[in-house]
């Protein structure tokens, strides 16, 4: 499994490579990649079916208690299944999608990355794990709706998707250190059994929220649903993939993850209903906002969350149609959802709009396509014979089990508009006069829709199928042995009545849909997303504020702040620290060691008085010789060749720019600021040195490099065996950072040869 | 600058201070010398040859572009470092071997790695001041 | 010696300070490099001055004693060398800063700054793809 999810991320890496070798094949050819990981996780279903775990573990920060460890039980299960099964048709349409964009090498990549990362989120036992992967998933998904970067839209829609995921991200985090301080464990594996301690500690009520934040805002739960329909920027593979059948089920799948352990008590079984309820609601209120394919599909997707949260609600109060209608209407809306977004895609691709206004007499023209669109459809409405009728008909067993009249009246009138969309989504096909020049797609874009909606009506017929994983995935989320025999028609009972309503009041509304669109349609509606907006200026103006008082502009400013704060508090520190005493002199000064220091002071002093750049340079220069023969005097010859070369090269260097400066201005003088803290911060250093050479040496790694030199580093210039063996690593920190000063000179020198050439 | 007796003394010095960065970067090890002075020493050569002879001539005698160099810099002081790695040692472990009756080890092959980089790094700074100085008399307004 | 050293260390530091403190970005510049001179003279001198001989091993294994203490040598001979590496970004940094803004008074540059401000990188990919 550790294989699985790591040849997964080497393939994604691999991916430009693959491209610019099989170009236009390199969907099919890349879609080996989730195709075979597919092949492999269906191969432990019958494992997993039986009831087992299967669980691979290696150390990754041992001392932190944080492993590369995996878990696969069915609730994983399915959903690798759905991230491998959907990725594979994903990465094909992708081929035929963007054919010849000039970044498509990129674009594979990414959406490898993702899936990738997707994998270990729901394979990852451990915490640290977990949210990596998360994190991960975050910024592949900023990656990918911002790929058209060029589009201020589409990257003001991947700021605002990363902004609120990733803040929820952060929240997730701390919610889960919690869980695990609580816990006393890092593998959620091992957390899911202690459910009871969870729920009885002082911390609970907090990691609750915690995790619920980090859960919603990746599942797109109101208040924060507003950044998914604006994620539609991305290219519809992006859309289709992360934006309704994986990613925004992440959060989805943490809350059913953690449902056996923090689930069971009132405020989690009514919090998660309660924005479940909300979520479907304004989900389905926005649609009628739209006539855009994408927007229309893209609220859905925020309704069925909403269903999922609810119906994770329901799972401790009901005996298991919570759980069963979970794992139901998941997999349901996964390939629902999946295919109709391709469909979409490959529509937009051939017609040329995504308004449902503009499209008509589809169906003669692309009849593959209108067949997947009219089986998903059905999926959508939750009519029979489709796997979307009968996770729709659990979900209603659910709730009649455990809510109230008026929830179960409001979750009606939500799945109500599902049978809306999907006359909106398929009239289009059947009314009107088809399109000149319209013609089916080549067959990576249809294959997706045919095949995602085929299981869905397989699903549906012959529900045998599904039952057993669909079991051992409620066992998961409810965590504890749990069956139900799937059924296509469950006999008359109530919630085949609530079905009937369903779609009655669903065509109801869609004769209204055109009326209700004009009207609301008319002007932006106040939302959350106003305060997101609000918030994103508010930090903005702050952090301008911020800039202008702490970032004047004047070197000179930051700094007399620099030194003068360095010399007030390196002064505070030494005139607490106690009695100054004077350094008992080692050695006597020979004659020329004074003649040199006194010297160097000289240059140093004769630097200030100077009136010509050229003058100051020399006059340095020469105090940098004093330094090397210094140096040399004081047995360091290593140091005095280096300081004298530096020297030399320095001052080429400063006359090789004098040489071509023309506004070369004036030596202006200092003013008495500048003399006080320079006096101050030469002050202050004598002193620190003094009292630094009164204490005593410790000469302990000295003795250890002249002893080791020799017979472990093989060098009698001990120096040197410290820059190149027992300081190695230093040593390349230190040459990567020269290395980075000359790529940073040639890119100023570069810039400057692109604007002379025009 | 283009008096003769710089143009032919430099032709001599540059050869002579390129074989002594040579050899202080391999006795550095030993007695003083080492990557860093080696490199310095190499700069000094070509910007020396650059003045008495112009740009064109002295990235003649390069064998890669100066920014080439501090990538294979890098790149060989990191091989240098990963060697031990793949013996199961911890990074950067010396490992010495005998070559041709020269003892060889790790650290002296990333010493050349320093050697290459600061090399290429300083004098890719010189060469670019140096090249806008030849235009700028040219285009002055 | 030491005292002499401190003296030295601190004198230095502070023309380095007031060269930075001034406006020219050249002055700036010559006091980046004394005050990178006097902080390697502290460094040097906190491994402590007094030896006979420099640290290299003989021949036959043994150090001669007193040896002057290696590992601030070390420590400064990068220094050194980045403190060089730096000043080169440095110069042609200002070199660059004075073609484009025609002055090298850093007290100067802000407002001709704003005057002309920098394409942002979107234009130029839109650029390059066109």
């Amino acid at each position: 499994m550790i294989l699985a999810v790591t040849s997964a991320f080497l393939g994604a890496l691999l991916a430009p490579l693959v491209y610019r070798w099989l170009g236009q094949l390199a969907g099919w050819g890349l879609a080996l990649l989730p195709l075979g990981l597919t092949v492999y996780f269906a191969s432990l279903l019958p494992t997993v079916v039986a009831g087992e775990t299967v669980r691979h573990s290696a150390a990754w920060v041992p001392t932190l208690s944080v492993n590369f460890s995996f878990y696969l039980d069915g609730l994983s299960l399915l959903f690798a299944l759905l991230i491998t099964g959907i990725g594979t048709f994903i990465v094909i349409y992708t081929g035929g999608y963007l054919k010849g964009h000039p970044d498509l090498g990129r674009f594979y990549m990414t959406i490898l990355l993702f899936m990738a990362s997707m994998l270990g989120l729901v394979l990852a036992d451990n915490i640290v794990t977990l949210f990596v992967m998360w994190e991960l998933t975050s910024l592949t998904s900023y990656l990918l709706i911002g790929f058209n970067h060029t589009e201020f839209r589409s990257r003001r829609a991947a700021t605002q998707a990363l902004f609120v995921t990733a803040g929820g991200g952060l929240a997730l985090l701390a919610g889960l250190v919690l869980l695990a301080g609580m816990g006393g464990s890092w593998e959620i594996s091992e957390l899911l059994a202690k459910g009871e301690v969870l729920r009885a500690h002082p911390w609970y009520l907090g990691a609750l929220v915690l995790v619920l934040v980090g859960a919603f805002t990746k599942s797109a739960q109101f208040p924060f649903h507003f950044w998914l329909p604006n994620a539609m920027e991305a290219p519809t593979p992006v859309s289709a993939y992360l934006h309704s059948a994986t990613m925004v089920k992440a959060g989805v799948y943490l809350l059913a993850r953690l449902q056996p352990a923090l689930g069971g008590t009132e405020v989690w079984s009514s919090t998660l209903m309660a924005f479940g309820l909300a979520t479907l609601l304004t989900g389905a209120t926005l649609t009628f906002r739209h006539t855009d394919l994408k927007r229309l599909l893209a609220y859905s997707t925020v309704a069925a969350l909403g269903a999922l949260v609810f119906a994770i609600g329901l799972v401790p109060l009901t005996s298991y149609y919570g759980a069963v209608g979970f794992a139901t209407f998941l997999l349901a809306h996964s390939l629902y959802k999946g295919g109709l977004f391709m469909a979409a895609g490959a529509v937009d691709h051939e017609a040329g709009t995504r308004d449902i206004n503009q499209l008509s007499g589809l169906f003669r023209v692309m009849p593959i396509t209108g067949v997947a669109v009219g089986l998903s459809a059905l999926s959508l409405a939750g009519l029979p014979p489709v796997l979307g009728f009968i996770g729709k008909e659990v979900l209603y067993l659910a709730a009649l089990q455990a809510a109230p009249a008026w929830i179960i009246g409001l979750a009606v009138l939500g799945f109500a508009v599902g049978a809306t969309l999907a006359l909106i989504l398929t009239v289009p096909f059947f009314r009107g006069q088809p399109p000149t020049g319209v013609h089916e797609g080549p067959p990576s874009l249809w294959l997706g829709p045919v095949v995602l909606a085929g299981l869905g009506l397989l699903v549906g017929l012959f529900p045998g199928l599904y039952n057993p994983l669909a079991d051992a995935v409620a066992s998961a989320v409810k965590g504890a042995p749990t069956s139900y025999h799937l059924k296509l028609w469950p006999g008359f009972n109530p919630a085949l009545l609530l079905s009937l309503l369903t779609v009655a009041v669903g065509v109801g509304l869609y004769f209204v849909y055109p009326r209700l669109q004009a009207w609301m349609a008319q002007d932006p509606l106040p939302g959350p997303e106003n305060a997101y907006v609000a918030l994103l200026r508010g930090l903005l103006r702050l952090a301008a504020r911020l800039e202008q008082t702490l970032q004047s502009g004047s070197l000179r400013a930051y700094l007399v702040w620099v030194f003068a704060g360095l010399s007030g508090l390196v002064g505070l520190a030494l005139w607490r620290g106690g009695p100054f005493r004077w350094p008992g002199e080692t050695s006597a000064l020979s004659p020329a060691q004074l003649v040199l220091v006194a010297l160097m002071l000289l240059g140093g002093l004769l630097v200030l008085r100077l009136r010509s750049h050229l003058a100051m340079v020399v006059v340095a220069g020469i105090v940098g010789a004093g330094v090397a023969l210094l140096f040399l005097l004081q047995n360091a010859p290593d140091l005095s060749i280096t300081q004298f070369l530096v020297e030399t090269l320095t001052a080429i260097l400063i006359a090789l720019v004098l040489l071509q400066i023309r506004n070369i201005g004036e030596v202006p003088r200092g003013r008495w600021l500048d003399k006080l803290v320079a006096l101050l911060f030469g002050g202050l250093v004598t002193v620190l040195m003094l009292g630094m050479l009164s204490e005593p040496i410790e000469l302990h790694l000295t003795q250890f490099f002249a002893e080791k030199s020799l017979p472990e580093g093989f060098g009698r210039n001990i120096v040197n065996v410290i820059l190149v063996d027992f300081r190695g690593l230093d040593t390349f920190g230190e040459i990567t950072v020269v290395g980075l000063a000359g790529l940073g000179v040639y890119a100023l020198l570069k810039r400057l040869r692109r604007e002379e050439k025009p | 600058m283009n008096t003769l007796i710089l143009k032919t003394t430099s032709r001599f010095l540059f050869t002579l201070l390129l074989l002594l960065s040579v050899f202080l970067l391999l006795r550095g090890h030993n007695e003083p010398g080492g990557g860093f002075i080696g490199a310095l020493v190499a700069v000094g050569a070509y910007a020396l040859f650059a003045l008495a002879h112009g740009l064109t001539a002295a990235r003649k005698l390069l064998p890669l572009p100066p920014l080439r160099l501090v990538g294979w810099g890098l790149l060989v002081a990191l091989l240098s470092a990963l060697v031990a790695f793949f013996l199961n040692k911890p990074l950067m472990t010396g490992v010495w071997f005998s070559l041709l009756g020269v003892k060889v080890g790790t650290p002296v092959i990333f010493d050349i790695g320093v050697y290459l980089t600061v090399f290429g790094a300083l004098l890719s700074a010189i060469f670019g001041l140096e090249e806008t100085a030849d235009r700028t008399p040219e285009e002055a307004p | 010696m030491e005292t002499w050293m401190a003296l030295l260390v601190g004198g230095l530091s502070a023309v380095g300070v007031y060269l930075m403190l001034r406006p020219h970005l050249i002055q700036f510049l010559i006091g980046f490099l004394v005050l990178g001179n006097a902080a390697n003279l502290l460094i040097f001198t906190s491994g402590r001055l007094g030896s006979a001989f420099p640290p290299l091993v003989q021949p036959d294994g043994t150090v001669l004693a007193p040896y002057a203490n290696p590992l601030p040598q070390a420590l400064i001979l990068t220094a050194i060398v980045i403190g060089f590496a730096l000043a080169a970004f440095g110069i042609v940094l200002f070199f660059r800063a004075e073609q484009v803004l025609k002055t090298l008074n850093a007290e100067a540059m802000p407002e001709r700054l704003e005057a002309a401000p920098a394409p942002s990188p979107v234009d130029e990919v839109r650029e390059e793809r066109a």
